[in-house]
């Protein structure tokens, strides 16, 4: 059955529950194309043996009642997995195999999911093109040589390419949503202390969140609904009341106030963006929902403060890879030495340049004027927003102010690589959730996502949102199995 | 009381210097398990067996804070008649060590959970005041073990993680002497809360010694340095003479002091400088993203407040007032809340007068010799107790206490026993002492004769004689009155 | 402002990552032009600003004081690079 892999999520759980597809089939034919599409470079690690043997386990004493009955999946490969090596992208973990599973990546397989493989990323998310990974980029199935976005860069390109029904990754500026535009699919970064971070590889603790990736904005919710969890073993887990998010799951937004902020009018914006964004406008008016004009005037400042503070925190977060305990060691001649050569040849460039930005703005005599500033402009983000939503249930923006670009083209001016994030970032700062849905295309046909914001919480209403306008836009994405011999 | 306080100085030609310490004291929380995890904090295990994924620093590994801890530092701090702070944050402070696996330690720096208080110490000439700066919670780290291997450094991280309260004193500290009565006063402050056991062989309680010095009669501090985890009082004090010395020296000498981190080595007696200039520490303190503000309310500090037994300064005060113990004697008696818990029961059914000598004299000092603590007595309160109520009713004598307490340091015997076991009954029948008082007179008539006749000094002789043919048993007092009448 | 290599050199300790002079420069580099977009922060006057370390509008939560970590010596002790049954092993420790 060669079209199981081009079948929704949702309908994949269908056809299991219904009896007409088994776990095994699934996730052979998943499997089977994982193996063909090796040219992606889409996965670090690869447990398809142990992949097929838990499906037929579970055709043979199947749970229907569980919300992922036997499906297959792959998760970005900063989820600590138990018994599975975890590397975050990095050759200082290249040899790392947990003991334990992470909290989300659990929930997964609480719901009868069965693991894949491990998904390529940005070296410990730290990228927004995948090209960070020490294990190579990932293409992007749109288009050869061109990136798929980043830091969820594997799991953006497997979903895109049908490796997998739905994947995870997480998002500490735009790691799931860009990546998710780049690629033509939808990907939720939900409200900070929505998912659990426990098990996760740290990058920025204030900002990294875990969240879905889909083909479809319902699958996305479905999703969301499994992963998300009050967790007591993370002290920034939220314990508040958690929708159903598949079941409520609604396209009527009439009469909803949808905000369009003017400061994401951004100087050199391409005018496809602009047009997209436009077209997006009608969709929701369409919808029945109001527009209303708003601004949030510390947008151009979310950039130079989420350099600030990303830094500060990774800086402190990868002290713990010092070659001690798990790893990758480079030999030294005594303990100094020793850190410092399996630092220098354990990470690589760009992780090396944000550590040495952390470390540089908490120093003694900078932290007031860097640390400390940023923090106070957060303030000013999240004011922003909090204002704005005193007159709108939900923000509508573009994703990214450009469509994917092509693999080297940015990697030698990291500003320009971090200005990719500039519509998603301000997002992490104020800890909201956002959703990247595929909106259109641009001249080359490359895909193009646009962004609804919400309110903390207010995951239901942006899916709704989301939902409502994936009807609209009926998206069709452009892959031709290029890849593929 | 206007005497002159002895000051500790040190003198050199001309010039007398004053010495300024301060203290920040490194308090091990007593509690079951680790302030972010849930590892047991047990002495003494296995290397790393009581090491979490959380202790070890693995990825994804996060921390989650443990409530008993944040009790037992406020408790802490209201024993210090400190300011609690309704809301703390925990900072993380980066630096890299092999027993340090996060490579940065969970501590409290700009808003620690208790503000500022104070703790009250009994010296000789009077008490004083010793200020606290502040008192807050951190992570202890793991520990490196140097001499297993020639190549390489072992590492334990049991301790990784376990609760530590960092107090801070103000530099109120003027001597060895008042650094060693405020460390006891601190041990003996915690002891009673139940907060830290003090137990100093165990590492329980270290300190970080901050040693300056100043012309006497100046004002301003002088440059300070830093003695790092010194773990005994012994050592503080050695420390803290050689430190103040070397730096006293050095003024003398034209030079000037760098503030710097020394280590105080106990084989050489002396302090050296720990860590070159150009590797100075920045600990690029930030709050810790992963955990969020504590707070706590009202409500739970008050709860906290019904639990604070009597504390050392109240019991000594109600020691004096109900009780009439010198202010000495109550120093000691409340120095720890088993001493004072022993005094009470024996205390209960016999006089407080005999029952604070023999505590004080004979019982501390058997105990010292055995090296045992007061809970570990072989002597129960309640049977000192009975053998002071046999001296009291004159069943035996003072001397023949001694002997019976000797007998009991070796098992906990019922006094009552011993005395008739090993016939040490006093003998207090007046009619039996007559008897052998008469004897006695009779044996020696010219002395009789001499003492009618003014030679009183003979008085000793006959109460000598009379005690020498009772085989000691006579009571004193008895043989006294009668022989007075009878010669 | 411009950071010069012997503040490169600085930070590189701190983090303890070995920088030689080619990568020093290329850093120095980077981070010029990365602290020239974060200098656009000095824009806004932020004196009266309460700063935000956490979007999590909750307080922290304090667990039970009880012991579950079992002895784990096996599991942590085997990602470890230099293999000892009892401790991690790490270079010579020079004070």
């Amino acid at each position: 059955m060669s079209d199981i892999t081009k079948q929704s999520l949702s309908e994949l759980i269908k056809n299991i529950k219904d009896k007409k597809l088994s776990s095994t089939e699934v996730t052979k034919a998943f499997v089977e194309r994982s193996e063909n599409s090796k040219d992606l470079n889409a996965y670090v690690t690869e447990d398809f043996s142990a992949a097929i043997d838990k499906a037929k386990k579970f055709d043979e004493n199947p749970n229907l009642d569980l919300k992922l009955p036997g499906i297959p999946m792959a998760v970005k490969d900063l989820f600590c997995t138990k018994n599975v090596k975890t590397t975050a992208g990095s050759k200082i973990l290249n040899n790392f195999i947990p003991t334990y599973e992470s909290t989300v990546t659990q929930n997964i397989w609480n719901e009868g999911a069965i693991l894949l493989g491990k998904l390529n990323c940005d070296e410990f998310a730290m990228g927004s093109s995948n090209e960070t990974s020490f294990f190579g980029c990932v293409q992007n199935p749109i288009d050869k040589d061109l990136v798929p976005g980043g830091s969820s860069g594997g799991s953006s390109s497997a979903v895109a390419a049908q490796l997998t029904p739905i994947t995870i990754g997480t998002d500490t500026g735009g790691s799931i949503r860009q990546p998710a535009s780049f690629t033509g699919i939808v990907g939720l970064k939900p409200t900070y202390g929505s998912c659990s971070r426990y098990g996760i590889v740290a990058f920025a603790s204030s900002l990294d969140q875990a969240g879905p990736m889909a083909q479809n904005v319902k699958d996305c919710a479905l999703l969301h609904e499994v992963i998300s969890s009050y967790d007591e073993k993370d002290s920034t887990s939220i314990d508040f009341k958690r929708n159903k998010y598949s079941k409520e799951l609604t396209n009527n937004i009439k009469g909803k106030k949808i905000g369009i902020p003017k400061e994401y009018r951004v100087d050199g914006m391409p005018k496809e963006i602009e047009d997209l964004w436009k077209k997006g406008i009608d969709y929701v008016k369409d919808c029945g929902a109001e527009i209303i004009d708003i601004s949030l005037p510390h947008t151009n400042y979310a950039l130079p403060t989420y350099y600030i503070v990303a830094p500060a925190e990774a800086s402190s977060n990868l002290a713990r890879y010092d070659g001690v305990k798990y790893g990758f060691r480079a030999d030294g001649e005594n303990l100094i030495d020793m850190y410092e050569k399996t630092r220098s040849e354990g990470f690589g460039a760009e992780v090396q340049r944000r550590i040495m930005i952390g470390t540089y703005v908490l120093s003694s005599g900078y932290y007031d004027a860097y640390y400390l500033k940023a923090q106070k402009v957060r303030k000013l983000i999240k004011n922003d927003f909090d204002e704005a939503y005193k007159k709108v249930d939900a923000i509508l923006t573009p994703s990214t102010p450009s469509s994917a670009f092509k693999i080297g083209e940015k990697t030698n001016d990291p500003v320009s690589m971090y200005l990719n994030d500039i519509f998603t970032v301000p997002v992490n700062l104020a800890g909201l959730p956002g959703i990247s849905i595929p909106a259109g295309h641009d001249a080359k046909g490359y895909p193009l996502g646009l962004q609804i914001i919400g309110k903390a919480f207010d995951e239901q209403n942006i899916l709704n949102i989301a939902y409502a306008m994936e009807e609209k836009i009926n998206f069709k994405n452009k892959i031709t199995d290029w890849w593929i011999k | 009381m206007s005497k002159d306080k002895p000051e500790y100085l040190i003198n050199r030609k001309d010039n007398q210097y004053e010495v300024v310490i301060g203290l920040e004291v490194h308090a091990q929380v007593t509690s079951e398990s680790k302030l972010f995890s849930t590892s047991s904090t047990k002495f003494g295990a296995e290397p790393n067996t009581q090491v979490s994924l959380v202790d070890a620093a693995f990825p994804g590994m996060l921390p989650v804070i443990n409530e008993f801890c944040v009790k037992q530092a406020i408790k802490t701090g209201i024993g210090l008649k400190a300011k609690i702070n309704k809301r703390s944050v925990f900072d993380r402070k980066n630096y890299f060590y092999a027993d340090l696996p996060q490579g940065y330690q969970i501590s409290q720096f700009k808003d620690p959970i208790v503000g500022e208080g104070k703790v009250i110490l009994d010296m000789p000439d009077g008490q004083k005041e010793v200020g606290i700066e502040r008192l807050h919670l951190e992570q202890d780290a793991g520990k490196s073990i140097h001499d297993l291997d020639p190549k390489n450094t072992f590492v334990d991280l049991n301790r990784s993680g376990v609760a530590l309260m960092e107090i801070v004193s103000k530099p109120d500290l003027r001597s060895p002497d008042e650094v060693n009565a405020y460390v006891k006063k601190l041990r003996s402050i915690m002891r009673y809360l139940g907060t830290c056991d003090g137990n100093m062989q165990e590492g329980s309680l270290r300190a970080d010694v901050n040693v300056s010095v100043r012309r006497k009669g100046t004002k301003d501090f002088g440059t300070r340095c830093e003695i790092k985890n010194v773990n005994s009082i012994k050592f503080m004090q050695m420390a803290i003479e050689y430190e103040a010395n070397r730096q006293v020296d050095l003024i003398e000498d034209g030079q000037s002091i760098d503030q710097e981190t020394r280590l105080f080595d106990i084989k050489k007696n002396e302090t050296r400088s720990m860590r070159s200039k150009e590797d100075a520490h920045d600990y690029r303190y930030f709050p810790d993203p992963d955990l969020l503000p504590l707070e706590v309310s009202d409500d739970f500090i008050e709860k906290l407040k019904l639990e604070i037994p009597e504390l050392p300064d109240e019991k000594k005060k109600r020691f004096i007032e109900k009780f009439k113990v010198s202010p000495y004697e109550a120093t000691i008696l409340v120095s720890d809340n088993e001493t004072s818990n022993y005094f009470e029961n024996v205390i209960k059914k016999s006089d407080v007068k005999l029952a604070t000598n023999w505590i004080i004299g004979e019982l501390f000092a058997a105990l010292n010799e055995k090296n045992l603590e007061i809970t570990e007595s072989p002597i129960s309160a309640g049977n000192l107790s009975k053998l002071i109520n046999l001296i009291k009713d004159g069943t035996i004598s003072g001397k023949m206490a001694k002997t019976v307490f000797e007998h009991m340091m070796e098992g906990d015997k019922d006094p009552k026993k011993i005395v008739e076991e090993k016939g040490l009954k006093q003998e207090s029948d007046p009619k039996a002492l007559e008897k052998l008082i008469d004897k006695v007179i009779d044996d020696n008539r010219e002395k009789a004769t001499e003492y009618k006749s003014g030679k009183v000094k003979l008085f000793g002789f006959f109460v000598g004689q009379v005690m020498k043919v009772s085989g000691g048993k006579a009571n004193p007092q008895l043989v006294n009155e009668i022989l007075k009448k009878k010669l | 402002m411009s950071i010069d290599l012997k503040t490169i050199k600085h930070i590189s300790k701190l983090s303890r990552i070995s920088v030689d002079e080619k990568k020093a420069e290329k850093l120095a580099g980077d981070l010029n032009s990365i602290f020239e977009f974060i200098e656009k922060l000095n824009e806004l006057k932020t004196d009266n600003v309460q700063p935000l370390t956490s979007v999590a509008e909750t307080t922290l939560k304090l667990r039970d004081d009880e012991v579950k970590s079992k002895n784990l010596r096996e599991q942590i002790i085997k990602n470890s690079p230099q293999e000892n049954e009892d401790y991690f092993v790490v270079p010579k420790v020079i004070e």
